[in-house]
Formats: C-alpha cells, sequence, structure tokens
C-alpha cells in the first residue's frame, strides 16, 4: 500500500501541471496512467501537430509541451505508474483506497481525475462472434510474436501498425492483410513493400473488404469477409489481428458513484472537486457552466484543485498562498539556492 | 460582438435544415447555422449518436456518418488525414464521412446523415 497526498489518474497535460501545482504547495503525490509514456492525448492523438493557444507559448507541438511540462515537475521527484489504470476507488475512513489493473494500492485522501476523454484502448472487431475469442486468437497488440509462427495470420488495418505486423510476420507465418480501401495510410516505404509481397504471393491481400464473421469451434477456424457490394470470402485463420487504431472508453470511471453528464464529471468551480469529498475533476473530463475545453482552462483547473487537496491532506495546517518568485519554501522545494 | 440589428437578422437567417437519422431510424430536423460543422449541428441540438470526443479536431472517428450517394458526391471533397481517421470509425464504407469536417452553408439545405450503430 503506497500513502501519498494525492493521487493523480492521467498524465495528459493537465494531470502534469497540477501536479506541479501540488509540489509547490508541499504535497505528494501519485500519477497513473492508462497509456505507456506521459503526455496524453497531446502524445497520442497530436504528438507533431501545432497548438497555438498556450499563453505566452506562440506555437509548439503536443510533444514539446508535454515535454516542457515534465522538465517542469522534474524537482519534486512524484511516481508515475504507466501501462496500469485505476479499477477501484472504495471509501475507508477519510481516505480513498485506490486500486489498479495491475493490483497496486494507494492509500490517499485525494483523487484527481484527469482522465481527458476516458482511457485510450484499441478499437475492436464489430463482429458479435469475435468477443468469445477475444485474447486468445482475436488479438489487438502483439506481446510474443513466435505464437503466429507457421500459422495463418489475418491481419486487419491500414496503418503503420498492420503494415509492420504484416510484413514482419509474412517470414514465418501465412499472412492475409485486409483492408476496406485501396489507399493505406501507413508509410510509404511500408506500402510498397507489402505491394510487393502480395505480388510475390507471400501476403494475401484484400482490399475493400472488412471483416464479416469469425468462425471456429473453440479453437478459431476460419473468417469470413465481405466487400460493400455484399460478395464475401472465407480465409483460413488460426490468429486475427485487428489494428484499428485507439479509441477513449469512460472505463471504470463511470461506476465510482460520481455524478455524470452525458460523459464528464460536473465539478464546483471553487477546487472542481466532486460530488464526493476528496474526489476532484480537471481538464477535458470536468464540466461546469462555462467549461472549455482547452489546455489553459485545464491548467487553471488543476491550480485550484491542488489547494483542494491541501484541506484534506493537511487538515490541521492552514494553507497560506504564495508567490514562486518571493517564497523561499517553495524554492526550495524546487531545489533552487 | 455582433450590434447592427439588420446584420444581425442577416446573420441568423443563414442556416440550413439538415436532417439527422439515428440508427434506429428517429429523425432528428434541425436548423443549424452557416458556419459550424454538422458535428455541432449535433451536438449542440443534443442529438443522440455523435460524440465527437475530440470536439471537431479530426483527431478521433467518433462524429462519424454515413451520407447517402447522391448528398456524398456533392458534398465538398475530404481533406487529407479524413480517411485515415475514418479507418478506425465503427464499421466505416465508402459514403462514411466525419461530421466535423462537413461545413454548414446554404448548399447542404436539406443535407441527411445516417448515424452508424455506434461510434466506440
Amino acid at each position: 500500500m503506497i500513502k501519498t497526498d494525492v493521487v493523480i489518474i492521467g498524465a495528459g497535460p493537465t494531470g502534469l501541471f497540477c501536479a506541479h501545482q501540488l509540489g509547490i504547495i508541499g504535497l505528494k503525490c501519485e500519477i497513473v496512467d492508462n497509456l505507456d509514456k506521459l503526455g496524453g492525448q497531446c502524445i497520442e492523438l497530436y504528438p507533431d501537430k501545432p497548438i497555438y493557444d498556450i499563453p505566452a507559448v506562440p506555437e509548439c507541438t503536443g510533444e514539446e509541451l508535454t515535454n516542457n511540462l515534465i522538465k517542469q515537475i522534474k524537482p519534486f521527484k512524484f511516481n508515475f505508474h504507466l501501462n496500469d489504470r485505476v479499477q477501484e476507488l472504495t471509501n475507508k475512513d477519510d481516505n480513498w483506497i485506490v486500486t489498479t489493473t495491475s493490483g497496486k494500492k494507494f492509500q490517499t485522501p485525494n483523487v484527481v481525475i484527469a482522465g481527458g476523454v476516458g482511457s485510450f484502448e484499441p478499437r475492436k472487431f464489430p463482429t458479435k462472434s469475435a468477443e468469445k475469442f477475444d485474447g486468445t486468437s482475436v488479438l489487438y497488440s502483439i506481446k510474443d510474436k513466435t505464437i503466429f509462427k507457421d500459422k495463418s495470420v489475418a491481419i486487419f488495418g491500414g496503418g503503420d501498425s498492420a503494415l509492420d505486423w504484416a510484413i514482419e510476420l509474412s517470414n514465418s507465418s501465412k499472412v492475409s492483410l485486409i483492408h476496406r480501401r485501396d489507399e493505406f495510410r501507413g508509410a510509404p516505404a511500408s506500402v510498397k513493400k507489402i505491394k510487393e509481397l502480395s505480388k510475390k504471393s507471400i501476403i494475401n491481400l484484400f482490399t475493400k473488404y472488412s471483416i464479416k464473421d469469425v468462425k471456429g469451434n473453440g479453437t478459431l477456424e476460419e473468417i469470413e469477409i465481405k466487400s460493400e457490394e455484399g460478395e464475401s470470402k472465407t480465409i483460413k485463420a488460426d490468429y486475427v489481428l485487428g489494428f484499428f487504431g485507439l479509441i477513449m472508453q469512460l472505463g471504470p470511471i463511470a461506476d465510482w458513484g460520481l455524478n455524470l453528464d452525458k460523459k464528464t464529471i460536473p465539478v464546483n468551480t471553487e477546487n472542481f472537486e466532486t460530488n464526493k469529498k476528496g474526489i476532484f475533476a480537471i481538464g477535458d473530463i470536468c464540466t461546469y457552466p462555462g467549461k472549455l475545453k482547452l489546455i489553459l482552462s485545464g491548467f487553471h483547473e488543476g491550480a485550484l484543485a491542488a489547494r483542494g487537496c491541501f484541506k484534506y491532506a493537511r487538515p490541521n495546517e492552514k494553507y497560506r498562498f504564495e508567490f514562486t518568485t518571493a517564497s523561499s519554501t517553495i524554492k526550495n522545494r524546487l531545489g533552487l539556492k | 460582438m455582433i450590434t447592427c440589428p439588420i446584420f444581425f437578422c442577416a446573420y441568423i437567417k443563414a442556416m440550413a435544415k439538415i436532417r439527422y437519422i439515428e440508427h434506429n431510424g428517429k429523425e432528428h430536423l434541425v436548423e443549424v447555422q452557416n458556419g459550424l460543422t454538422v458535428m455541432e449541428g449535433a451536438v449542440q441540438n443534443d442529438i443522440p449518436g455523435i460524440d465527437a470526443d475530440c470536439g471537431g479536431s479530426m483527431s478521433c472517428a467518433t462524429c462519424h456518418v454515413y451520407v447517402k450517394e447522391d448528398w456524398y458526391d456533392k458534398l465538398p471533397k475530404k481533406d487529407m488525414g479524413e480517411d485515415d481517421m475514418l479507418d478506425q470509425a465503427y464499421e466505416p464504407n465508402s459514403k462514411s464521412r466525419l461530421s466535423c469536417q462537413i461545413m454548414v452553408s446554404d448548399d447542404l439545405e436539406g443535407l441527411s446523415v445516417y448515424m452508424p450503430e455506434k461510434q466506440v
């Protein structure tokens, strides 16, 4: 059990800056994120796209913004728990017990949900029949490529993941690549390679097809694909891989007894606390009259939520507002002389 | 802000009627202001079936709609990147569009868009 002042759910820009504000006022925090890297939507959705509305930063990319935020909180040496997702929140006295998917447990008086639009998860096949093979022969990521050796593998998708794995696995498996249109969004060099392999019949390429059915008794045997015109084909397959990118799912957050408005959490605008004491929501996931889904609004919300956390983390102390320019206490916390 | 009353009248009149058809067949006919996107028209009128998780930055595929053949060809062509995002939509087909990329104008008067069974 890790004891801390605050657990932040989500390591996007809002979560990272909230951590900074907690550090400034002398609180400790632990940060959990489902992705394998920091930055949230900025890194996952638009690392290279320029952002023009960060105050005093005329232009920066999602990646630059993330790197600067990481640099800004470095002095506080907070722990990050990546590739992990908060699954459960239970109330114990004046604390919350936070449990993650990997089994980590935290005890904390405060939880700050900075979860964006939820956690990123792979988009799955729309076919119902694919569900019963989910995790065994219908996969959305590859952990151990040796399982595909000498097997028939049907790969769906048109991006880099689909193309790279099709090329890689074609060395030792019978690969079929299926994509809904003629164009691929993957790197041009990979597209060229795929076309070469298809010409040599090393890869079976099916464009303008999508999945129709997944068949097998206990183990996967074959799949049926269909064209938009309704023509269908059957392909032998031991494994099916789907690479359709990531979608954002609210996930377990919906089960914590918080008030929800569509996919967002209503909060007060004094300290961004939700209907549950000690649970705060900031950034894209929170809602209140006048809410703007801007990074700068997330920064403001994080700063106020941090002060909200202070009263539960230090019930016997009075919070004193200080400026970073003037306070020697803050300069110590930042490791400055 | 717009203060001139004459200009204001002209401004609010610039609308197009858009028909949103849910997967279950339920129709919503709303007037959407020119300059907004078909996605914004749905969100502002609380029409279910369009999630628009990313808020219109063409970074997700949760405002996916199908456009009937005759209208599909009349719409301004897809920008680079829209088809790439559509690859990641739920059951896309050759008449799929991201509604955040369709700008409403007088030309779109009477447009019908069909929502997929779900967005995620």
